[in-house]
């Protein structure tokens, strides 16, 4: 009875978690609740993704209708992977939150806080799961605006004016994304994925179709924070509460990649998206324009926090280059990568939330000596670092390796060769932090730290130590990462 | 009645309005009142989209041959409806909080006390 409505409790779970904790109205229950529902969230995903490896994928009927009238949950291996990656993103993050969100939050917003930041994993899971086009838009927006108010939540009074930029910028992608499925609604007379596609397929390509396209490529690269639609997203990194920031730099960002990936490949179809829109000649000078312009731009920044945001527009950019390359390799590397970038992100921001919980400061200076002064917190951002640069036995060398192998198949050597030398950028940046780190003294004057309390280095050495073992034994994630790709690229859902 | 495209290039009209004052508009306010309209333009498509000529309501009357209008896209924008409710909500609640940290909502005006403060927290 429970096992076969698993689908529908992975995204009801954290939806009734939300509102417990406001009548729970402390702290410490909501995040012990918040915690134990990302647990139970990962075991759930972890059970889908071996019934639809071993079974093939599962469709649940919402309320038992028949799609396309009801509302299905379609699950197979690309959003289970998926599903995977945000729910241990979770896991690791929600027990992590206690220290950095008591030190940052006033006491008062606690449970308020932990009730966003459900809500979001709620809609970032809906999302995912749903195989209803309309059902998307309504998930989106219930992650969006959870994600805007917790923005708003960093102590500095900018973090409101980058929550309100923030909520500009994703409420008119997601109002762009309500244009483009009506657009389709009115061509078909359907909201499944599965259903629209069929019935998009048989159709000759027209304007409406074109137009509906280009909106919902354009509501979702806002979300997903293409270049250039990205200037919301290094503000809103930098202001936002610690925690909040690596929780939606690890998974809001790799969940608008699926959107982006289930658009191109379901809904559209490869045939329609590359041969009549023309996606891939659009988006692969965007992905290398985002790719250098964030790393060169990470280069300046002296606070770290939006450092690391830059960086995320350069990664957000090798995960679209895979998506534009057109092959099952690519392909691959831009899915490896979701995983990938969200462990390191995640681990990286994860650091700077035990370094702002010691200095009260993420700005280079504060950095002098701290290889000294927190030497595990230290060593966590340079393993971590060294995976953003894809150093071989990390994580970043195992994406970077496919979508390399996979421009040379493309025939696009300039490509390939602009992969690797963005990772020179990449070296440039990282290297800056840790020369001030490790060979730097500390200014005399410095009161002496302490090391992160353990509540946050175990999850943050988790992850990091995550990087390190999936790029060893890459096999499981690169397998996972593949599969899906070809699932993706042979058009079926 | 109305000829044929009409709502359509109202909507279309509301919708370049809506979106050009978020653009363009430097007060908060102003801003949110531009993505109000460019949301309602979105509910205006897909109401007309389901408006079949001469339809009648979708309760089932026991008459043949009675013509109905689509209720699912209307249904939709119901939905849609309470979202853009609760992106005004936050908007405008983040707009209080911007005013008290900040007196003002003209965007320049932020944006050069920020570049003030920067300039004295770095000096």
């Amino acid at each position: 009875m429970i096992g076969d409505n698993l689908p529908a409790l992975l995204v009801i779970l954290p939806l009734l978690a939300a509102p417990i904790c406001l009548l729970l109205r402390r702290g410490t229950p909501s995040w012990v609740l918040a915690t134990l529902t990302a647990w139970t969230a990962l075991a759930i995903s972890w059970t889908l993704l071996g019934e639809v490896q071993a079974n093939g994928p599962i469709e649940y009927q919402m309320g038992g209708f028949d799609p396309p009238w009801g509302i299905s949950y379609n699950i197979d291996v690309v959003n289970a992977y998926v599903m995977l990656i945000v729910t241990a993103v979770a896991s690791a993050v929600f027990p992590f939150a206690r220290e950095s969100v008591e030190d940052e939050i006033p006491a008062s917003k606690h449970h308020l806080f932990y009730a966003a930041l459900l809500l979001c994993f709620t809609g970032l899971l809906g999302m995912l799961i749903t195989g209803d086009a309309f059902n998307v838009f309504v998930f989106l927006e219930i992650a969006s605006l959870s994600t805007y108010s917790l923005v708003s939540m960093g102590r500095s009074k900018r973090a409101l004016t980058s929550a309100y930029q923030y909520l500009m910028m994703g409420a008119t992608g997601g109002t762009f994304y309500l244009i483009g499925v009506g657009l389709l609604y009115s061509l078909t007379g359907s909201l499944n994925i599965a259903d629209l596609a069929d019935k998009l397929g048989d159709m000759e390509t027209n304007r409406t179709m074109i137009a509906a396209f280009c909106f919902l490529a354009t509501g979702i690269g806002l979300k997903l924070a293409v270049f250039p639609l990205h200037s919301w997203l290094p503000n809103a990194y930098t202001f936002a509460p610690s925690v909040v920031t690596a929780f939606i730099a690890a998974t809001f960002t790799k969940v608008s990649f699926y959107l982006l990936a289930r658009l191109t490949f379901t809904l559209m179809g490869p045939d329609l998206s590359f041969e009549h829109f023309y996606l891939d000649k659009i988006l692969l000078p965007l992905a290398i324009a985002g790719i250098f312009v964030g790393s060169l731009v990470a280069i300046f920044q002296t606070n770290l926090k939006r450092m690391l945001a830059f960086s995320s527009v350069a990664q957000i950019g090798y995960m679209v280059l895979g998506l534009s390359l057109l092959n099952v390799t690519g392909l691959t590397g831009g899915l490896v990568h979701l995983f990938n970038h969200a462990l390191m992100k995640g681990g990286l921001f994860m650091v700077m939330a035990c370094v702002m919980l010691r200095l009260g400061s993420v700005h280079i200076d504060a950095f002098k000596g701290l290889g000294r002064r927190m030497p595990i917190t230290m060593a966590a951002f340079v393993v971590g670092g060294l995976s953003l640069i894809g150093v071989p036995l990390t994580v970043g060398f195992v994406s970077k390796w496919y979508l390399v192998l996979g421009a040379i198949e493309a025939g696009l050597w300039p490509v390939a060769v602009a992969a690797l030398l963005s990772s020179l950028l990449a070296v440039v940046y990282i290297w800056r932090v840790i020369e001030v780190a490790y060979f730097e003294e500390a200014p005399e004057d410095a009161e002496p730290v302490d090391e992160a309390p353990w509540s946050m280095l175990i999850p943050t050495w988790l992850m990091i130590g995550a990087t390190v073992y999936f790029g060893i034994f890459t096999d499981t994630t690169a397998g996972i990462a593949a599969e899906a790709a070809k699932a993706l690229m042979g058009g079926g859902a | 009645m109305i000829p044929g495209l009409f709502n359509y290039w109202m909507v279309v009209f509301l919708m370049m309005a809506g979106l050009y004052v978020v653009i363009v508009r430097g007060n908060l306010i102003k801003k949110i009142v531009g993505l109000n309209i460019f949301q309602v333009s979105v509910f205006m498509l897909y109401i007309t989209m389901g408006k079949v000529t001469g339809g009648t309501a979708p309760i089932a009357t026991g008459v043949e041959d009675t013509v109905y209008s689509n209720p699912l896209t209307s249904v939709l924008i119901l939905t849609a409806i309470v979202v853009g409710v609760a992106t005004t909500a936050v908007g405008l609640s983040l707009t209080v909080r911007i005013h008290e940290a900040y007196g003002t909502l003209e965007e320049d005006e932020i944006r050069e006390a920020d570049e003030i403060r920067e300039a004295e927290e770095n000096a």
